[in-house]
């Protein structure tokens, strides 16, 4: 949209609403310009950090103002709901875990010589662009915007997973940009045939891709049409969430990606495609019998966890073993959309948040890791605990969080979801999972005592460890933001309900 | 322009633009397979340009002036480009044989059909009757992606796969709305343009572009 569009549009509209909406935009965009004029600087790399904040705020505005089911609407194209104010606070809160932990990072990378300055300014430039185009994801009430948005994240991130270089960060971003290039693509197919179908409605008006306006014709959308765009549009943004079966992109560009974004990637990229599947299955729903949806759902999901799982119980290295317990997570969470209760609607967004707050600290703290120790083999991490204690019992406690124990929100939301399940009568999807979590507990935790107890290894070039507190203060953050989330509900049950209202159907 | 011409002038471009996709499995010289690409871009800003005639409609002008820019010159410059620094002229060794292709291009075709018939249900006209054309043309794109090794292959079969959206999307609902179009051009666009630095990339450490060479990263 050219700019003086924007601001006679931001003019004609409610000031409130206009800034709730072109804030979060529009200040990652004046960081990304100013990374480019001035390169990588602690100035830039601050003002990160500033804009997720600024991202932060406006969710928690917008989710003041949303959370009695009102709407926030700029000009018709953007609009945000209490779905997307949950989205927005959950984009918030990890990028500023991740910004933040992101300015020692570069520092670090740039001494290692990992990175150059021009690396670093690329850097500065793409990490707030990918949280733009995440934003506007959320926050657009076209589909087909949605849809242009989410594969912006994928060229914006390309140059990120591939920024350490070398044979394996090549192989890793091409893998990355090929498969989720086609499988969007795919999410683009159904999008077109939903549009089809949208001009064929008895109301007789023109196709739309607003969602309000397919949501009220969506009972009259041809069901023939729709039962080939569901299962295009599932594959496509399921590509994006990593759900099997086009999950094999997440692992490589995860484990390859720096630090803070893998934690960006992980925590909010995924779940930004997962709320792409809430809006589409409202309409799936009112279109199709509601089986249909459900069991093709479930039969992703299920299959997402159970290959996790299986993966992590022989998995080799830490950072892969924290993206195979994402597609773990997003498995679950998929799980919640089939069963698309509001009570499971309001579990699964809970989840999202607590998986991308633990994801972002365990990620943040996996580079540190790296750095001190100069590898990612699980097997070479001994003694972890005795040697860097405030990192490794981070890592501790992420993980804690990680496998569903109390107090971290993981624990109440798996909870949700296991009554949301049990009450909608798909149990049997639940004792599944159940099964297979424990797997997951056991894989996980074995690796992990490995990593943080057992002897040093003898011979270890302690490097000093540089500024361990000022390291530390985003991973601690994030947990004590966790495990508030999961002792008092109250900042969030008003919003969570009304957002379980909007996607949630019985 | 009657009916009868429309429909005519209609099924002439769609074979064309299923021709092309089948004829890019036959080719093996990348150079050839650019060509093809070139002429399908061509095809759908025709597609474009008659159904923006029979509707009268100034936006479908603009999308086939659009179309004709982006994938008959941007893009195969591109591709031509990522060629010229390669050295390498020919598909290596494709996984599936041209014979094998061929019949699996048939059988990928019939299956287009088949699942289109819904779609072609909900609104039966000349031109949503050509619409499993579009879908045959996904469908090969993604068999080319799967079967070959040189890394410009893949980028071909994305084309390919994302050239049948474009025209399932002008044959169904005469375009999607000009923001939706623009933003998924201008991805479509950069995609292309990082897969080509990637192309680049993966030559300098790898010194060829065989896919075969990315097999570090696994369980």
């Amino acid at each position: 949209m050219p700019f003086e569009e924007l601001v006679r549009v931001a003019a004609g509209s409610d000031p409130v609403a206009a800034a709730v909406l072109l804030v979060p935009l529009l200040a990652p965009m004046l960081v990304a310009v100013a990374a480019v004029v001035v390169g990588w600087r602690p100035a830039v790399a601050w003002s990160t950090v500033a804009a997720s904040v600024a991202i932060l705020g406006s969710g928690v505005v917008a989710a003041v103002a949303t959370s009695d089911g009102s709407e926030l609407t700029v000009g018709g194209m953007l609009r945000v709901d209490a779905l997307s104010a949950v989205m927005l606070l959950v984009i918030g809160v990890v990028a500023v875990v991740a910004t933040w932990s992101g300015v020692g990072y570069i520092d670090h990378e740039i001494a290692a010589e990992h990175t150059d300055a021009r690396g670093a300014q690329r850097y500065g430039l793409l990490v707030p662009l990918f949280l733009t185009a995440m934003v506007l994801a959320v926050e657009a009430s076209n589909l087909g915007v949605l849809w242009a948005a989410v594969e912006a994240t994928t060229i914006v991130t390309a140059f990120l997973v591939g920024h350490r270089g070398g044979r394996a960060a090549v192989e890793a971003t091409w893998k990355y940009v090929i498969i989720c290039s086609v499988g969007i693509a795919l999410a683009y197919l159904g999008t077109v045939l939903v549009y089809y179908a949208s001009q064929h409605t008895g109301t007789g008006e023109a196709g739309s891709l607003d969602w309000t306006v397919l949501v009220a014709q969506a009972d009259q959308l041809d069901p023939g049409v729709m039962r080939i765009a569901v299962p295009l549009l599932v594959l496509g943004f399921g590509t994006k969430v990593g759900l099997v079966p086009m999950h094999s992109w997440l692992p490589d560009a995860h484990s390859q990606a720096p630090a803070p974004v893998s934690a960006l990637m992980s925590g909010v990229l995924l779940s930004v495609a997962v709320y792409a599947l809430l809006r589409y299955r409202v309409i799936a729903v009112a279109a199709l019998d509601g089986e249909f949806v459900r069991n093709l759902l479930l039969v992703v999901g299920l299959a997402s966890v159970a290959l996790a799982a299986s993966l992590l119980l022989a998995q080799r290295d830490y950072k892969r073993l924290l993206a195979y317990s994402s597609i773990e997570h997003m498995g679950l969470v998929i799980i919640g959309v089939a069963i698309g209760t509001p009570l499971a609607v309001a579990a699964l967004l809970l989840h999202i948040l607590g998986h991308g707050l633990a994801k972002a600290v365990l990620f943040c703290a996996s580079g540190q890791i790296l750095a001190s120790e100069g590898t990612t083999r699980i097997a070479d991490v001994r003694g972890l605990l005795a040697r860097r204690p405030v990192l490794a019992g981070s890592f501790a406690l992420g993980l804690a969080a990680l496998l569903g124990l109390p107090p971290f929100s993981l624990f109440v939301s798996e909870l949700a979801l296991a009554r949301a399940a049990a009450d909608a009568g798909v149990f049997w999807a639940v004792a599944v999972a159940l099964v297979l979590l424990l797997v997951v507990f056991v894989a996980i935790a074995g690796h992990a005592a490995g990593m943080l107890f057992g002897a040093a290894p003898s011979g270890l070039a302690t490097a000093a460890p540089t500024s361990t507190r000022a390291a530390a203060a985003p991973l601690v953050t994030g947990l004590i933001a966790l495990a508030i989330l999961g002792v008092v509900a109250w900042p969030l049950d008003v919003l969570l309900h009304a957002a379980s209202i909007i996607a949630g159907t019985s | 322009m009657t009916e009868a011409v429309f429909v005519q002038l209609l099924d002439l471009i769609c074979g064309g633009v299923l021709l092309t996709a089948v004829l890019s499995l036959w080719r093996r010289e990348l150079a050839a397979i650019v060509r093809l690409l070139v002429a399908q871009g061509i095809l759908l800003a025709l597609l474009a340009a008659l159904l923006g005639a029979r509707e009268h409609s100034t936006e479908l002008y603009v999308a086939a002036a659009g179309v004709l820019v982006l994938k008959a010159i941007v893009l195969p410059a591109v591709l031509r480009r990522v060629l010229r620094d390669s050295g390498e002229a020919r598909e290596a060794e494709p996984l599936v044989n041209v014979t094998t292709s061929l019949l699996a291009a048939a059988l990928l075709t019939l299956l287009a059909y088949g699942i289109s018939r819904p779609l072609v249900l909900l609104a039966p006209s000349a031109t949503t009757r050509a619409l499993p054309v579009g879908l045959a043309v996904v469908l090969l794109g993604f068999f080319v992606l799967v079967t070959r090794r040189r890394a410009l292959s893949q980028v071909i079969g994305f084309l390919l796969l994302d050239n049948g959206i474009t025209t399932t999307a002008f044959l169904a609902t005469a375009g999607v709305p000009l923001v939706v179009e623009l933003g998924v051009s201008l991805d479509v666009l950069l995609v292309v343009l990082v897969l080509q630095v990637l192309a680049a990339r993966m030559r300098l450490t790898f010194g060829r572009t065989d896919l075969d060479e990315l097999r570090e990263l696994r369980d």
